[in-house]
């Protein structure tokens, strides 16, 4: 890659902190912090409202040159986790749990997150963790007999996991399927329209870069069933960047990895591991907390990078 | 000495069998594809029948080369890793990668015309 292919793709991302809901960066102990400016927006947690994690694409297993130590950055996120203060009431994982179903990568994740102190743990599964066998393995140990998509209520806001991953088929994108469509639409008819909604996916639910396969199929079918209500905020792991749009009622964000980061869209020959400076590796990849405060449209979110 | 004339036919035809024109579709052909890039080097590679074909993976990431029809399945290739599958038939073999179905091949294995 040259030079100026790297300044562009610096450029760009630096654009893009910038679209949408607007993030702010600031240093807070030497270490680079996103968050969602607006009044009071930070201080979620002191207005009866909570904070819970997201993490993404640990792809345990993973040994490539991007990240020789995929499990040290994994644990390095755990440490990030564990420092939050307040603790957040629960941790999401978005996928890519495995790299590959790697023999133990699910076991080394499961019992690792189960360490950080946090009430539960959701899941839903990326391509590198089915891809194998259909996700019989992942449905067995995350899934308790499901399909592996999932809601929950938890204090006024309601959590709907959705699976993007299962089927792949040759030349076309990942998507939802008609089974999946319908119990979201059941799921959430009954639900007033004042309520928070938080859907959770491995791929983006929106549009990123569909010639990467950055997009689900019919990702837009399912997002209508959302549209009336007044606060919906969808957060995707997959492409290993901070992303985010906002359309409407609606706010799309994307997550970091733990393990390698991958390049912006369209910049290079396509997506994968991309390899950077060492000294520049743990500056791309991070976690995430969100912050619910009610009586706030948007959630709070708050990117914290490893380095 | 007087050899029966029997015996010098089937001396005869085994060595035609041996070393006649009958043994030239068993001879062994290979191709490659690279896997790179997130894509095959050759998108859509023709061969004879009896072709032995060998994808290696170059990327960082894993992938696999799987047949739409189901004829064959690699697993998941690491980078270096190797998979290959003899095609012995003619027809159109239309594969991808699991992991991402946007890359997409074709392997088409045409038949071996008469007297050639």
């Amino acid at each position: 890659m040259s030079e100026r292919d790297g300044m562009e793709r610096r450029d760009f991302l630096s654009c893009m902190a910038w679209t949408g809901g607007g993030l702010l960066w600031s240093l807070a102990g030497g270490v680079p912090r996103a968050r969602l400016f607006g009044p009071g927006a930070a201080e979620a947690a002191e207005d009866g409202g909570f904070r819970f994690a997201q993490i993404s694409d640990t792809h345990i297993g993973f040994k490539g040159g991007a990240n020789p130590d995929a499990l040290g950055t994994f644990r390095a996120a755990l440490t990030r986790i564990e420092a939050m203060n307040p603790k957040p009431a629960f941790v999401i994982h978005t996928g890519d749990i495995s790299h590959a179903q790697k023999a133990g990568a699910f076991d080394t994740v499961k019992e690792a997150l189960a360490g950080v102190g946090v009430e539960r743990v959701f899941y839903v599964p990326g391509e590198n963790d089915v891809f194998a066998d259909g996700g019989a393995e992942y449905l067995s140990r995350f899934a308790a007999g499901g399909r592996g998509w999932q809601s929950f209520d938890y204090r006024g806001v309601h959590f709907v996991g959705l699976v993007n991953v299962f089927g792949f088929k040759a030349g076309k994108l990942g998507s939802l399927g008609a089974e999946q469509l319908g119990w979201l639409e059941r799921d959430v008819a009954a639900l007033p329209g004042s309520t928070p909604i938080v859907v959770y996916a491995h791929v983006p639910l929106w549009a990123v870069y569909p010639q990467w396969g950055w997009v689900t199929d019919d990702g837009a079918q399912a997002l209508g069933y959302l549209r009336r209500f007044g606060s919906v905020t969808v957060l995707n792991g997959h492409i290993h960047q901070i992303m985010q749009k906002v359309e409407g009622h609606v706010t799309f964000h994307t997550a970091r990895s733990t393990a390698f980061p991958q390049p912006a869209p369209g910049a290079g020959p396509g997506p994968g591991p991309m390899t950077v400076p060492v000294g520049e590796l743990r500056g791309m990849l991070g976690v995430r907390e969100v912050r619910y405060a009610p009586g706030r449209e948007r959630l709070a979110v708050v990117d914290t990078a490893l380095a | 000495m007087r050899i029966p004339i029997t015996t010098m036919l089937v001396t005869t035809m085994t060595a035609l069998l041996l070393v006649g024109p009958a043994r030239a579709p068993a001879q062994m052909d290979t191709a490659r594809v690279e896997i790179q890039a997130h894509g095959f080097s050759t998108p859509t590679l023709t061969v004879k029948p009896g072709t032995t074909v060998t994808w290696t993976n170059r990327d960082d990431d894993v992938h696999t080369v799987t047949s739409v029809a189901n004829r064959f399945r690699s697993p998941g290739l690491d980078t270096g890793e190797t998979f290959s599958y003899t095609f012995t038939q003619p027809g159109t073999y239309e594969y991808f990668c699991t992991l991402h179905p946007l890359m997409t091949g074709t392997v088409v294995v045409t038949p071996v015309r008469s007297g050639s």
